[in-house]
């Protein structure tokens, strides 16, 4: 007898407790309960591992690393670049947000193909995890607690945000939705899901410091570019392309109301 | 063809500088087509791209009003003056959010999603606040008045507020008459749920 | 990555406090694929933590638990730089695995 005692096994997520409706009530509070009994429990911790090691893993035809890769900082500068994103980089002439300068820097420096780095960004039903997902993690994890600083110095960077102010307020579809449909008052929800209003810089700051974030619902860590594509996809739009100038403006849109506040990702979401 | 012509003078003159042409080839650029979802859900109406100012910016009330009308005149009522289908079927319509998603099956009927912005059965704890609350609905009566008020916001609510959140279950034939029927007496029959309140 | 369990156990006080992502569908059997077609049950069924190679948790799982299990477990008389392992079996005969030492 070693004295090893079993204290208590917690936190199996059970998903009979997460797919009844009242679970997702956090305007009631329910969540926050839910999400308290986590404590400071956020299987994201390993995904940001596997990001850490997607970083130093030698891939593609040149069987390179992504060590070298360029955030905004220097070469391989990867402390607090996430939360200067999106901004402008000279090399390609345009602003970036952190998904489309990976998806840059896997082509560049490993040698990899459009087609098979845009082939599955991000987790579809059933998959267990990405490595753009995990890569956004492990950088967001390198800013935490930092304030979010996007670029506004450059033409193109101030270009971007008003494009991003644009599309958001850009009603189309079927259902005549745009992203201020539903995100830009305050206090609404639809069904019992809180929506921020994206639109003040208190909102923007909720929404944009807590992504990317694990989703217990999925099992997945998501970023800020999923979000984005899966609000279009109830807004009835077609398919959002991962780092397109739309969803970096966007992006741009977010942080750059959101700016000052501090990162918080990766969060811990329904 | 007036409405036309306002429309382009505004997108000249009101979007800052973001020019249309660029915000077109930036959406085009950035989307692509998707089982059932073309590139052609990007283009916009002249009502549309009037209800898309920033900031709650208001627009030109002559054009609003223009598009009230035209809004008005194309909503199409349900033959024979009958507008009240079986509030059963209407409440599935209301609780339904799928439809016209690329992650939904086209073969499907649509869903009118009703509860993500409006309380209704008052049982139903689940409801949305982007709309005001609809319980009670029936108690405004059947007048012919509140069945044609009531089944022109479902077609066009823009016949009423121009600018309304509020999708054109109607006019952009998100629903079938029949569908809009039954929503219909979801909100107006006395047995519906939506009428009955607990004590 | 499926098999592959990735493991932290960390000391707090005297207790070794330890955290575990299994990375597993977690399907019921009960799902229905876009086609229609039933997608077949695969699930964990039985897990196992051991600590210095002695079993301090052994437990059943069902379909009930969520994909990607994560699991956190709390055990007395741990040291840092022991071995701690968590291991898994589902109802198709797969099984996984990671180690760890306590920090």
């Amino acid at each position: 007898m070693s004295g090893s005692k079993i204290i208590s096994v917690a936190a199996c997520l059970v998903a009979a407790v997460m797919l009844t409706g009242p679970a997702y009530a956090e305007e009631a509070g329910i969540f926050d309960e839910y999400r308290a009994m986590f404590g400071d429990d956020n299987p994201a911790i390993f995904v940001i591992e596997e990001g850490e090691e997607f970083w130093f893993a030698s891939q593609g035809p040149k069987q390179a690393t992504l060590e070298s890769c360029d955030l905004g900082l220097g070469p391989g500068v990867v402390d607090g670049a996430y939360a200067r994103l999106p901004r402008y980089f000279k090399d390609v002439d345009r602003v970036m947000d952190v998904e489309a300068r990976l998806r840059f820097c896997m082509q560049e420096l490993q040698g990899r193909t459009p087609e098979e780095v845009d082939d599955h960004p991000y987790s579809l039903r059933g998959d267990l995890g990405t490595e753009m997902e995990a890569l956004v993690a492990w950088l967001a994890e390198k800013s935490r607690d930092l304030p979010i600083a996007p670029g506004q110095e450059h033409d193109k960077e101030r270009e971007a945000y008003a494009l991003g102010e644009a599309v958001f307020y850009y009603r189309a579809g079927p259902h005549d939705f745009s992203c201020a449909t539903c995100h830009g008052q305050e206090g609404m929800r639809i069904r019992l899901q809180a929506l921020p209003d994206l639109t003040t810089h208190e909102g923007a700051a909720v929404a944009y410091s807590g992504w990317p974030a694990y989703r217990i619902s999925e099992g997945v860590v998501r970023t800020m570019g999923w979000r984005m594509r899966d609000c279009f996809r109830q807004q009835r739009f077609p398919l959002l392309d991962m780092g397109s100038d739309v969803t970096v403006a966007l992006q741009t849109y977010l942080a750059v109301t959101a700016a000052g506040a501090p990162m918080a990702a990766p969060g811990l979401k329904r | 063809m007036k409405i036309k012509i306002t429309f382009v003078l505004w997108l000249a003159g009101c979007i800052g500088f973001v020019q249309a042409e660029d915000m077109s080839s930036a959406l085009n650029a950035g989307f692509k087509s998707i089982n059932q979802v073309g590139l052609d859900r990007l283009e916009q109406d002249p009502l549309q791209a009037f209800c898309s100012k920033p900031r709650e910016e208001s627009g030109d009330a002559a054009v609003a009003a223009e598009l009230r009308e035209t809004a008005m005149a194309s909503v199409v009522l349900p033959g024979n003056g009958d507008y009240l289908g079986s509030w059963e079927r209407g409440q599935q319509v209301a609780n339904n959010g799928k439809g016209l998603q690329y992650s939904d099956n086209p073969e499907e009927a649509n869903g009118g999603n009703c509860y993500a912005c409006h309380q209704l059965d008052p049982a139903e704890v689940a409801y949305g606040n982007l709309g005001p609350s609809l319980t009670n609905y029936g108690a405004r009566g059947q007048s012919d008045v509140m069945l044609q008020y009531t089944w022109t916001k479902l077609w066009n609510t823009h016949a009423y507020n121009v600018c309304s959140h509020m999708p054109r279950f109607g006019a952009q034939g998100i629903l079938t008459e029949q569908q809009l029927k039954d929503v219909m007496a979801f909100l107006f029959d006395p047995d519906s749920p939506v009428n009955n309140l607990a004590e | 990555m499926a098999g592959k369990i990735r493991i932290r156990a960390q000391l707090d006080g005297d207790t070794c406090e330890v955290k575990a992502l299994m990375r597993h569908p977690m399907e019921t059997g009960l799902r229905k694929d876009q086609a229609g077609e039933p997608i077949p049950a695969n699930y964990i069924e039985e897990v196992t933590v051991t600590h210095n190679d002695k079993v301090v948790v052994h437990g059943y799982w069902g379909a009930a638990v969520s994909a990607n299990p994560f699991l956190g477990v709390r055990f007395a008389g741990g040291q840092a730089g022991d071995k701690v392992t968590v291991s898994w079996r589902d109802n198709t005969g797969e099984t996984g695995e990671g180690e760890t030492t306590i920090r």
